[in-house]
């Protein structure tokens, strides 16, 4: 008797593509198995006393024998595809479980956070090459898994997702380059030996030296473009109609960083002004960074500022984002777990409270002071202004007085260095892009809407 | 003599390449001298300046991309009329019927490559420290790139004309009824009128510059398309010569002079 459910964890096409992409994971590792047995060397293995002293083994070894169960998980694939029904490799519910109930924006934009400060602690750590590979081959083994889920395959398989993914291994890959140089040459400088840009660092001829690779690169490109438009079909959905809103309506996905952001920000500071910020922030940063180090080599250590605040806004707060709003943002822009159903009709409680309700009704007990309908501007400003007072003060605090009080106390040696009006657009950058996060933790913590809200002249904050 | 040789005596293949093949140290010089395409270069470069692992490559991959970009597009422009009649239609048509329909998917996954690998490339450059003096207007310049790179982009996601496009577009584009002061309902607006009547209006405010009506209609199709093929190209053309110019005048990718 076979179970017929429309929405299939299993399906053959789903099996076969798996089984190649195990059967290409063995061949990745048996790799690995030699590069491990001529550089690795050896270890003691004991079993916790039961083999004694123990014996000496190559580290390889281990890799074999992972390399070995992925093939034979790949024949199962490979030869088990026509049965879906009585295949059993796959995500299982117990994983499946505490990651979903585990998953909502909170944990997330904490997780990417924690990754990106483990990642700078780290560094010496995660950038050997053992520590890449396994973070490699862990990854791509979760996303195999999770394609056996119909929900998380629903979303992750979209054409125009799929960029996405590549785009999380890339920028993954060249982060873990970075830091590795870094620490290399963080290294040798410690040790008084020349950078590794400054080794082997003579004039050659560009030709060829540079056209050929020059050519060479595009002869792939070129080839790597066709063969993505073959294999994978540009989306194409019904017809345009005004009438028929999908659920949800996203923006292209380079945009969705932004979209998450309307979450905590109105349309005017999400969608305006921080972007506007962003490519102001971007375009003044040589102007700001008077620290003359670290130009044309890689390194951590010279640049601990400048490096972890651009990789603070460009990871967790950027590309993260972008995941959230992609891979995790359904029907009615409600959060959904990697594998839920995005269903249209879940409900989430809304009870968000602005700044001065908090003040006047819950602070005082009184009344929110009330604009009479169809006052003029000059009427309403006064009310608007008492109304809102403690939140325009802690806007006011937080752009004018917090950036002095920084360069008295924790940013001097900046201010000393950089001067008034670089300082101060420094410090103003730096607070809105903290702006964001920190609205993210009064949301959570108080369910505080707006700071400052004055929809009587969309002015909310 | 053989043929090729013969080629290459002959007067006509002389006036185009003014030197022998580029075999020997000298006429490798001179080839790049004597070559529009490759005076773009300096004769020599420092090898880390052109090692992988140090460059990622990401620029000139991201130039590549727009070369395709430009080549697919003007093919797919033969084919794609748009307007609200043939729009959607002819995307259908590329994708089932024209010959080397495919263009559209390259063209559409070079797109979404493209802006991965400016983001890279900016990435490169901030973490090598590149745009530091005596490059700091070049960074400039690129980050206006990236602004264009992904204007692009999102002019061309409407031109399919599908539920995809138009609803990406429309949620995009909402954000400029937000603009202070000049979007109808940012903040400000309403100080903009004259005894009364409002300057700012959904018919006159930032989205409408932008969408050429009250909501993504036929005049925003138009809009999109001619920024897209024609007026967002030319600029930044302009700037990667620029961009690339300023390259070589700051004494190549990187490192101080």
């Amino acid at each position: 008797m076979t179970h017929l459910t429309h929405n299939p964890d299993l399906t053959s096409s789903v099996i076969y593509g798996l089984g190649w992409v195990y059967l290409l994971m063995f061949l990745m590792n048996a790799y690995w198995v030699r590069r491990s047995y001529a550089l690795d060397g050896n270890c003691r293995l004991s079993l916790g006393g039961i083999l004694g002293k123990g014996e000496q083994i190559p580290v390889a070894a281990f890799w074999a024998v992972y390399a070995g169960m992925l093939l034979m998980v790949a024949v199962t694939h490979l030869t088990g595809w026509k049965n879906p029904q009585q295949f059993s490799l796959q995500m299982p519910e117990f994983l499946k479980e505490p990651i979903n109930r585990a998953s909502n924006p909170v944990a997330f934009f904490i997780g990417s956070t924690t990754i990106y400060v483990l990642m700078i602690v780290l560094r010496k750590w995660w950038t050997t090459p053992t520590a890449g590979w396994i973070l490699l081959n862990l990854s791509i083994l979760f996303l195999a898994l999770s394609v056996t889920d119909y929900d998380f395959r629903q979303i992750v398989g979209k054409p125009d997702n799929v960029p996405i993914v590549a785009m999380l291994y890339i920028v993954g890959f060249f982060t873990w380059l970075y830091f590795k140089k870094s620490v290399d040459n963080d290294e040798r400088t410690a040790a008084g030996r020349p950078l590794f840009e400054q080794e082997n660092n003579e004039k050659v001829l560009t030709w060829p030296d540079l056209v050929y690779s020059e050519l060479i690169c595009m002869v792939l490109l070129t080839a790597v473009l066709i063969a993505w438009g073959i294999v994978l079909q540009a989306p194409l959905e019904e017809p345009a109609s005004a009438a028929k809103t999908p659920n949800p309506s996203k923006a292209p996905w380079y945009f969705l960083g932004l979209q998450e952001m309307l979450v905590y920000f109105d349309p005017w500071m999400a969608g305006v002004v921080l972007p506007s910020v962003i490519l102001v922030g971007l375009m003044a940063v040589p102007y700001i960074d008077f620290n003359k180090a670290g130009n044309g080599y890689y390194t951590f250590n010279e640049r601990k500022f400048a490096v972890s605040t651009f990789l603070f806004g460009f990871l967790p707060l950027w590309v993260a984002m972008i995941v959230l709003g992609t891979f995790l943002r359904g029907p009615n822009w409600n959060f959904f777990s990697p594998y839920e159903f995005w269903d249209v009709h879940k409900l989430e409680l809304l009870n968000n409270i602005n700044l001065s309700e908090l003040f006047w009704i819950k602070g005082l007990g009184r009344p929110l002071p009330v604009v009479p309908p169809g006052a003029t501007f000059a009427q309403q400003a006064p009310i608007i202004l008492l109304r809102e007072w403690l939140g325009l003060v802690g806007v006011a605090f937080y752009l004018v007085v917090l950036p002095n009080i920084m360069a008295a106390t924790v940013f001097k040696k900046y201010y000393v260095k950089m001067g008034f009006l670089r300082y101060m657009v420094l410090a103003n950058l730096m607070l809105m892009m903290m702006s964001l996060p920190i609205k993210m933790v009064l949301r959570w913590a108080v369910n505080l809407k707006y700071i400052v809200a004055i929809p009587e002249w969309f002015f909310n904050i | 003599m053989s043929v090729g040789d013969y080629i290459r005596g002959s007067q006509i293949w002389k006036s185009i390449f003014r030197h022998p093949a580029p075999v020997d140290r000298r006429n490798r010089v001179v080839v790049m001298l004597t070559n529009f395409f490759l005076h773009l270069h300096p004769v020599s470069v420092k090898q880390q300046g052109i090692a992988l692992s140090y460059t990622w490559c990401m620029g000139g991959i991201t130039f590549f991309l727009f070369l395709v970009e430009t080549i697919t597009g003007v093919l797919l422009m033969f084919y794609y009329r748009p307007t609200l009649e043939f729009a959607f239609n002819d995307i259908l048509a590329l994708r089932d019927v024209t010959t080397l329909g495919i263009m559209r998917e390259v063209h559409r996954w070079s797109a979404h490559a493209m802006v991965i690998t400016v983001w890279l490339h900016m990435y490169r450059v901030f973490l090598t420290g590149s745009y530091k003096p005596p490059r700091e207007f070049n960074w400039v310049i690129g980050v206006l790139l990236l602004v264009l790179t992904l204007l692009l982009s999102f002019t061309g996601y409407l031109l399919p004309w599908d539920q995809l496009a138009i609803w990406a577009i429309t949620v995009g584009s909402n954000m400029a009824r937000a603009t202070p002061f000049l979007g109808y309902e940012g903040p400000g607006a309403q100080l903009l009128n004259i005894g009364g009547y409002d300057l700012i209006t959904n018919g006159s405010d930032a989205r409408f510059l932008l969408l050429g009506s009250r909501f993504v209609g036929e005049a925003t199709l138009n809009r999109f398309y001619i920024l897209h093929c024609v007026a967002i190209p030319l600029v930044v053309s302009l700037l990667i010569a620029i961009h690339f110019w300023r390259v070589r005048k700051d004494g190549g990718i990187s490192q101080p002079l």
